[in-house]
Order: C-alpha cells, then structure tokens, then sequence
C-alpha cells in the first residue's frame, strides 16, 4: 500500500468503521440532526442530549464509507461530557487538521481523531470526515 | 484522411495510442467515460486548428473569416447529423449538452403546452437531468409528475408504464441507456407503447447512447432526442438536441438574444428560422467542430465496433467481477447493458473502494451517478462503477480486478 493510503486508512480508523462507538438511538435526546453528503450518498442522523451548556450523551446512525462512519465514531466517544467550548475548540482544530494544518495533528485534545489526519491528503474526502462534525454544530446551534 | 494512427481494436488492445492523456500516462486505467471520455489527438488538433485558421464570429461578419468560420459551424453540424441519421440538419440544434438540450424541450415545448391536470411520466432509470427538469415543470404547471417503476433487474416494466399512460399523458421521457447501471431500454417498444395510448411527445435522453452504438434519429420514432459531445470522444460543453421539425417549428425560442431574431421592432420581435432560433448567442463553433472531428473519428472505426468492443470487454468483466466474493453488480445481463458494470461490495463502501484504486491509477465512478430515485429503489446510497470505450482493453480490467482485491484485504475483518 502507498504511503498516503496507509495513512488514510490506519487500524484505528478500520476499527472504529467496524464497530463503531455510540451507534444507534438515543432515549430522551434533546436534538436530532439528518445530515446527507449529496454526492456521495454518505449520511448520518445525529441524536443529541445536553446538559446544561455541554453535551451529555450522543448516538449517532446512518451509513456511508468508511472515513465518515469512523470519524462519527471517534467524535461520539471525545465530545461525550465535554462544554460547549471544549467542543467547539475540537471542531475547530478538527477542520483545521482536514485543511492539512499540521500543527493541529500535535493538539493532545484530538485524541482519536488524529488518526484522520491522513484525510488532508484526499482532498475529495474531507466533506466525509466533516459530516459528523457538520451534523453536531447544527444540533449545537438549534439548541433552545 | 486517415485519422487512426496505428492501432487496431480488440479486446487485448484499445486505441490508447490516438488519446494523448493515455498515451502520456501509461499506468492509467480510465474507466470512467460514463461520466466523461477521453480526448483523440484528431479532435485536439481539429479544435487548435479551427482557432489558427478560421477564428471569428459565424453568422456575424461581411469579411472572408468570418464566412469561414460560419462554413466551418455549418459543416459540423451537417456531419454530426448524419452521424445520427438526422437527415434535416437544421433540426439539430447545439446546446452545451444533454442536460441543456433536455432543459430545452421542458422550457420551451413544456412551458407551451403542459397545463394543469395534464400528466408527464419519466422512469425511475433517469438521470436527474432528465428528471428534474420535467418535476419543476410539474409543479409550475401543476400538472401530476409521474415515475415508472422498474423490473427487479433494472429494466423500465413496460408494464407498469403501460398503467401510466392515458389522454392526459403530455410527455414521456427516457434515457435511451441507464448512465447508472447500463440498461439499454427498448425504444422502439416503448415508442409503440406510448403512440398507442395517448399523444404524448417521447423524449430521449441520448447521452450513453450516441457514443456507443449507431443511434438513427429518424427511425428512433421518438420526437426529441438529446446527447453530449463530451462522451462522446468530443470536447467539452458542446451537443446537440434533435427534434423533428414541425415541433421545432411551433416551440418558442428557449433563450432570446443575438443571432435567433429575425427582426427586431421596440414592441415585437421575430424569430430566425431552424437551427438558429435556438441558437441566442455567439455559438460554441470550434467545439462543434471538435465534435465533427470526435464523430468522423468513430465512425472510420465504426460504431458496429465500438459497441462489440465494449461488449467483449464487459462479458470479461462480468466474469471476473463476478467471481469476486461479496461482490454484487447490478442492472440487468450483460447483453441488455452498454459498456457498464456498477457494483457493490459487501465490505468496501464504494466511496473507500475509488479512493484505493485511485492509488492503483484505476479510475471508478463512486456514488449516486446522479440517478438518486434509481440508487433508492436499489436500497444502496451508492454504487462503484466501472465504465468501457475504444481506448479500454483487458488489461484495465485486469488493474481493476487487482485493485478491488487489494481493498478487501485493506478492509479486511481480522477477529481480536
């Protein structure tokens, strides 16, 4: 395998797309968000519960390949307990990592996620990785 | 003119040597012209020559070039209608593409007489350009929007559109063949299906057909027939609508503007005649002379041979695809297809399936293909697929194979 697609495609990120974290209905959310990647076909329905200015809980269904499923994944597990401002700073460093910012790939608060930093490398592949992210900042922005 | 270099078409070796992106690329695999076909070197050479020898506004000019160029247009025209058995000329009208061409005969015929209550059928085969247009003329019109459905294998149910169709029944619009799984629809069924039953226009969506098999509008038997220069060997943003001339006649200007009046007075304006009157504009005149070129160029190979190639080169395929574990192909027998295998595999979402074989230099259509009404009756978000022409032979299929495998075992599922 190339150098570029052994990094989009590391274990971390298989195993992740195979069994992926939180998937599945949410009892009692807060907000559902449907989120669909027209050209691909990629989609994903996001169910949020909040907790004062953080989110408590989150579950995530849909399909698509395997680098929008794992990055949904890998989100569920990082942003689940954290603020509102803990959350939008990992977005950010996020969309700054699919841009190919390197330096991001260096934020400790990516965890996981720094495995999708391969992406940048495939720019026709970002809105895949984007599409959890995407989903979870309008469930944050409808919030009442 | 001998417009082929050296090469002969079988099924171990295409025209790769007459296209210089694959000549100049050796260990690229494009199986994509579906969506878009490569470049001969004649159409490269005819488009620079055309700007280096006749550059000017046709239709425009009193001086010599510009009669030039107006000569150059009209000859383009002349043989790309021939090349699709259109024997009036002036009823090919240019358009930047299927989807303008299909644009065309919603706006301007749709608009003229689909009223409300008034029915208009399309299959759940179209492309969305075939598809759209004619439910946003539904709605304006508040005429009833109605999709036929299809066999389990891909094929439009003759049947089902049978039940579809009656006196209010304005327009039926198909594709000739499926840009999504391959399907080559029975035209002259349908035709016969439709005459019978009301007096709808048939229109036809030609943009995978006029590049792979002989396509003869006048005995087509439908009234509108679109296709795309792009696919067929051809630059881009030139091709053509056909449409039979009483029809062409009565429908109002689509685009107004320069070149398509006959006169203009401050409180009325008259139209030019057939082509023109659907021509607004300074026309794409060194692209339909590009396409003249791409279209002389199949027709010295034959377009008997064109689809026989394509053919042999998708039973091959088949077969070998076919043999691959969890892979499911769609659409109907190969026999029933033009040059296109779609298909899914049960591990590999195809979207991760294009991106590895992008590393092998196999290029693959991943996605809805724009057919989504098509991709939701198949319950998949999306397809692989993997599309044949001239410069393809077995060795593109031999990377392909090669390159799905090599996305199994990246996909893989390894018990811990």
């Amino acid at each position: 395998m190339s150098a570029e697609l052994s990094a989009l495609y590391q274990e971390l990120i298989l195993d992740h797309y195979r069994r992926p974290r939180n998937k599945g209905t949410l009892e009692n959310a807060d907000a559902s968000v449907e989120m669909k990647n027209p050209l691909c076909g990629d989609e994903i329905e996001l169910q949020v519960a909040f907790d004062g200015d953080g989110v408590r809980d989150l579950k995530f269904s849909g399909r698509g390949c395997s680098i929008s499923q794992a990055s949904a994944s890998m989100m569920t597990q990082l942003v689940k307990g954290k603020r509102r401002e803990e959350i939008d700073a990992i977005r950010n460093q996020f969309r700054d990592l699919m841009l190919g910012v390197t330096s991001a790939a260096n934020d400790g608060r990516l965890g996981s996620l720094r495995a999708l930093s391969g992406v940048a490398l495939f720019p026709a592949r970002v809105k895949c990785a984007l599409l959890a992210w995407n989903a979870l900042e309008s469930a944050l922005a409808d919030r009442p | 003119m001998k417009l082929r270099t050296n090469s002969t078409l079988s099924p171990d070796s295409g025209l790769r040597g007459d296209f210089p992106l694959l000549a100049a690329n050796p260990g690229l695999h494009y199986l994509d012209s579906a969506a878009t076909s490569q470049k001969p070197k004649v159409v490269l050479d005819a488009l620079r020559d055309f700007y280096e020898t006749a550059n000017a506004n046709p239709h425009r000019g009193a001086y010599a070039l510009s009669v030039r160029a107006t000569e150059c247009y009209h000859q383009a025209r002349v043989r790309i209608a021939q090349f699709l058995g259109v024997r009036d000329s002036d009823c090919l009208i240019f358009t930047r593409g299927t989807t303008e061409g299909l644009n065309l005969v919603a706006g301007s015929w749709g608009y003229a007489n689909v009223s409300s209550g008034d029915e208009i059928v399309v299959t759940a085969l179209d492309h969305h350009a075939n598809f759209v247009p004619w439910q946003v003329l539904a709605m304006r019109k508040g005429a009833k929007f109605r999709v036929c459905e299809l066999t389990p294998d891909g094929k439009i149910d003759l049947d089902f559109l049978g039940g579809l169709l009656n006196q209010r029944t304005k327009v039926v619009a198909f594709n000739h063949v499926s840009n999504a799984i391959g399907t080559i629809n029975p035209v002259e069924e349908i035709v016969r299906l439709v005459r019978e039953k009301t007096d709808a226009i048939l229109v036809c969506d030609g943009a995978q057909s006029a590049p792979h098999f002989p396509v003869a509008f006048d005995s087509l038997g439908v009234d509108f027939y679109a296709f795309s220069g792009h696919k067929m060997l051809g630059p881009m943003g030139i091709g053509g609508l056909v449409g039979k001339r009483e029809m062409l006649e009565e429908m109002p200007p689509y685009q107004t503007g320069g070149d398509m009046i006959e006169f203009v007075h401050d409180d009325r304006t008259t139209w030019n005649v057939l082509p023109h009157k659907f021509e607004a504009g300074t026309p794409n005149a060194a692209n339909a002379v590009g396409l003249a070129a791409a279209v002389e160029y199949l027709n010295e190979i034959g377009m008997d041979r064109v689809i026989a190639h394509e053919r042999s080169l998708m039973s091959v395929a088949q077969q070998r695809l076919g043999a691959i574990d969890g892979l499911h192909i769609y659409g109907p027998p190969p026999a029933e297809r033009s040059g296109v295998v779609s298909f899914t595999m049960s591990d590999v979402h195809p979207h991760d399936l294009a991106t590895i074989l992008d590393g092998e230099g196999v290029c693959i259509r991943a996605g809805h293909h724009c057919a989504q009404p098509l991709m939701r009756r198949l319950d998949v978000p999306a397809t692989a697929r993997a599309s044949f022409y001239v410069y393809n032979d077995e060795s593109d299929i031999d990377a392909l194979v090669a390159g799905i495998i090599k996305a199994r075992e990246i996909f893989a599922y390894v018990e811990t």
